[in-house]
């Protein structure tokens, strides 16, 4: 995504906020999702459809928008935390059951993909998927190349968690990094490990400590954003990331003539498959109209341009046809039957899980 | 004459007086119960909560039932704190980070101000200016040019491959050797602003005195000039040891995987296990820990004024 896009983005969020105070009296819709993260023209087609005013903000992660709910009143009707995030609001009571009476484009979602949600929030009661990805491994591929070779084992997470791997890289001056967040690193460690990646045994969670910390000394860093400017300027070689973020670095890299170029790998040992979930806060001024944004979202047409745009997967299926062939056949935006099928989502912790996970975490960063 | 209308004058005019000298002493009074001690009770009300999943995250200190007042006081954050030696690790390394950075900002700043106070007053304004340019711009972008500065393929790594002195970048960025030299350099102008005050307050006849009494140019810095500029050292000191201490920015963005800071626990504890009332006990211990070197930094003070 250019940077001339975000521009004229966040102009047209500027223009929407303006034409909002302008008719008062309208009827209006407060929305909270992540920036670059819709189509420039969405927001006016839906204004121009339904009469309705969107009122468009922005946050760059699901801890901001986690303590701006629990701390209650945010006065936003529609908001879009990732489904890890999703489901530790919902035991808290943040949001309201959907009227699925004002959203009859629910039909036009996926329900193969729709299955994987089942855990998290059964018949869609609560929450509607606007987007999905997955966490993977964004690498250097000339640079990776040059040190391992043809046959380096893009495709697995050998690339970060192998000793002998991470110790080639990085005696190299390749730099690796991993996401600064031990639910994030601990679960696809799990995955490499043989074990279940949802596992909540002490056990199992050592384990990956410990396969976590004999690569340790070879990370550059861990961070869970920093790396999108450090692929993109070669300043790293190999990281944990975001679908979503490695392309954009790949689009940074390529936009800045380098002669090197990044690739996006979702290992075949499993990893998160994550979806950002649109949920109307119990709290919530505008209800119907948070409704009939949801279900406009959810016109086939509307998902695609998203898609399009953002270059994130879409859970509508009637969306596929719109779609250009160059995004549907990319294996890394929608990736292929055999991946999806070891793709996990993660699952809710209790506490004391939660705690433990952070505790091995901590020791694992720190090298104590 | 009218003794009456006179007398009453000056009793309306130290009435008036007496006003404004409250309006003056309530403002900064209203501004540090606004915001500091609510603030501040807030948190220590937290801190002695428990955790639950809920609006807001935590339970209530107080509950009425059963015609009874129930009062809940829950020390436990605070007692584990003491279980887990990665809270204890951690407000080490931020006291060490701080430490250091204090000490290299006053070794760097003494010289910067001694040499600023010496200079003449035209310089004086200029140098002044060149101390405090740098904050105009922002802090975060000040903090980013460090990082292209120290990274892999910043520029002191390029010149010095350029050159021909090193094969492979020498690794400074993502350590706590960045850490240390982003605190030093966004602090550096809270040493030295103090200390210049301080030694261009000095009386200079004391100067020249030592030296009429035969007394050598560093016996004199050592007896004359250091104990004298001692306020400003101490000013200084505790205006870059407290903020660096609780510093976020600087290691979240320099950092490696070895800078262990207690704003970085704190954001976990607050945002990743999402404990607010340990991420509270966390914040206050931090306080009581500061508390010890204002405390004593007051008492110098005062002492000084007498």
């Amino acid at each position: 995504m250019g940077n001339i896009h975000k521009l004229s983005a966040a102009v047209a969020a500027i223009s929407f906020v303006a034409a909002a105070s302008a008719a008062h009296a309208q009827e209006e819709v407060r929305v909270y999702n992540w920036s670059d993260y819709i189509a420039p023209e969405t927001l006016e087609k839906f204004t121009e459809r339904t009469g309705i005013d969107v009122t468009y903000d922005v946050y760059d992660s699901n801890e901001i928008l986690d303590a701006a709910l629990l701390a209650g009143r945010s006065g936003y009707d529609v908001v879009v935390p990732s489904t890890y995030y999703f489901t530790r609001q919902l035991k808290a009571g943040v949001y309201q059951p959907l009227n699925h009476e004002l959203l009859p484009n629910l039909d036009n979602l996926n329900p193969d993909l729709m299955d994987n949600l089942e855990a998290i929030d059964e018949g869609s009661e609560y929450s509607v998927p606007y987007m999905w990805g997955t966490n993977g491994i964004g690498y250097n591929i000339d640079r990776v190349t040059e040190i391992l070779g043809d046959d380096a084992p893009v495709d697995s997470w050998a690339l970060l968690f192998d000793p002998e791997i991470t110790a080639a890289l990085s005696e190299a001056g390749c730099g690796l990094s991993m996401l600064d967040s031990g639910d994030e690193m601990l679960s696809p460690a799990m995955a490499y490990l043989g074990l279940n990646p949802q596992s909540e045994r002490i056990d199992d969670l050592e384990a990956a400590g410990e396969l976590l910390a004999d690569v340790r000394d070879d990370m550059t860093y861990f961070h869970s954003s920093r790396y999108v400017s450090d692929l993109a300027n070669g300043n790293i070689c190999v990281a944990a990331g975001y679908s979503g973020d490695v392309f954009q670095a790949a689009e940074r890299t390529e936009e800045a003539g380098r002669d090197f170029s990044i690739g996006y790998s979702i290992p075949k040992e499993g990893a998160a498959l994550w979806f950002d979930m649109m949920a109307v806060p119990a709290d919530a001024p505008n209800t119907e109209n948070a409704h009939a944004f949801i279900n406009f979202i959810l016109d086939p047409e509307i998902a695609a341009e998203i898609t399009e745009y953002v270059r994130y997967a879409n859970p509508n299926a009637a969306a596929n046809e719109y779609l250009s062939d160059e995004i549907l056949n990319d294996p890394a935006i929608y990736p292929e039957t055999e991946v999806m099928q070891n793709l996990y989502v993660q699952a809710e912790k209790p506490q004391d899980v939660l705690r433990a996970r952070t505790r091995i975490w901590n020791r694992v960063k720190s090298g104590r | 004459m009218k003794p009456s209308r006179l007398s009453a004058r000056p009793a309306t005019m130290l009435k008036r007086w007496q006003l404004g000298r409250r309006a003056v002493i309530a403002l900064p009074l209203v501004w540090l119960t606004l915001f500091f001690l609510l603030p501040f009770a807030l948190v220590l009300k937290i801190s002695l909560s428990e955790a639950a999943i809920a609006i807001p995250p935590y339970g209530p200190l107080l509950e009425y039932a059963d015609q009874t007042l129930h009062v809940f006081l829950n020390l436990g954050n605070y007692l584990f704190l003491l279980s887990d030696s990665l809270y204890i690790a951690a407000y080490w390394g931020s006291v060490k980070t701080a430490f250091i950075a204090t000490a290299a900002c006053l070794l760097l700043g003494y010289p910067m101000a001694y040499a600023m106070a010496r200079a003449s007053a035209r310089w004086q304004l200029l140098l002044l200016l060149l101390v405090m340019l740098p904050s105009w711009t922002s802090f975060l972008i000040r903090v980013y040019a460090w990082m292209g500065i120290l990274s892999n393929n910043g520029l002191i790594n390029n010149l010095l491959i350029g050159l021909g002195l090193i094969d492979t970048p020498l690794r400074m960025m993502n350590t706590q050797f960045a850490v240390t030299i982003g605190i030093v350099y966004a602090y550096l102008p809270f040493m030295v602003l103090p200390l210049y005050a301080h030694l261009t307050r000095m009386d200079n006849s004391l100067l020249e005195a030592a030296s009429d009494l035969g007394s050598r140019k560093l016996n004199t810095f050592i007896k004359v000039t250091l104990p004298l500029s001692m306020g400003g050292i101490v000013a200084g000191s505790m205006l870059v040891f407290i903020p660096a201490v609780g510093e976020f920015v600087i290691p979240e963005l320099l950092g490696g995987p070895d800078t262990l800071m207690i704003g970085k626990v704190l954001w976990e504890e607050f945002f990743l296990n999402r404990d607010w009332p340990v991420a509270s006990a966390l914040a206050m211990v931090m306080l009581l820990l500061l508390l010890v070197p204002i405390v004593w930094f007051h008492r110098y003070q005062s002492r000084e004024l007498e």
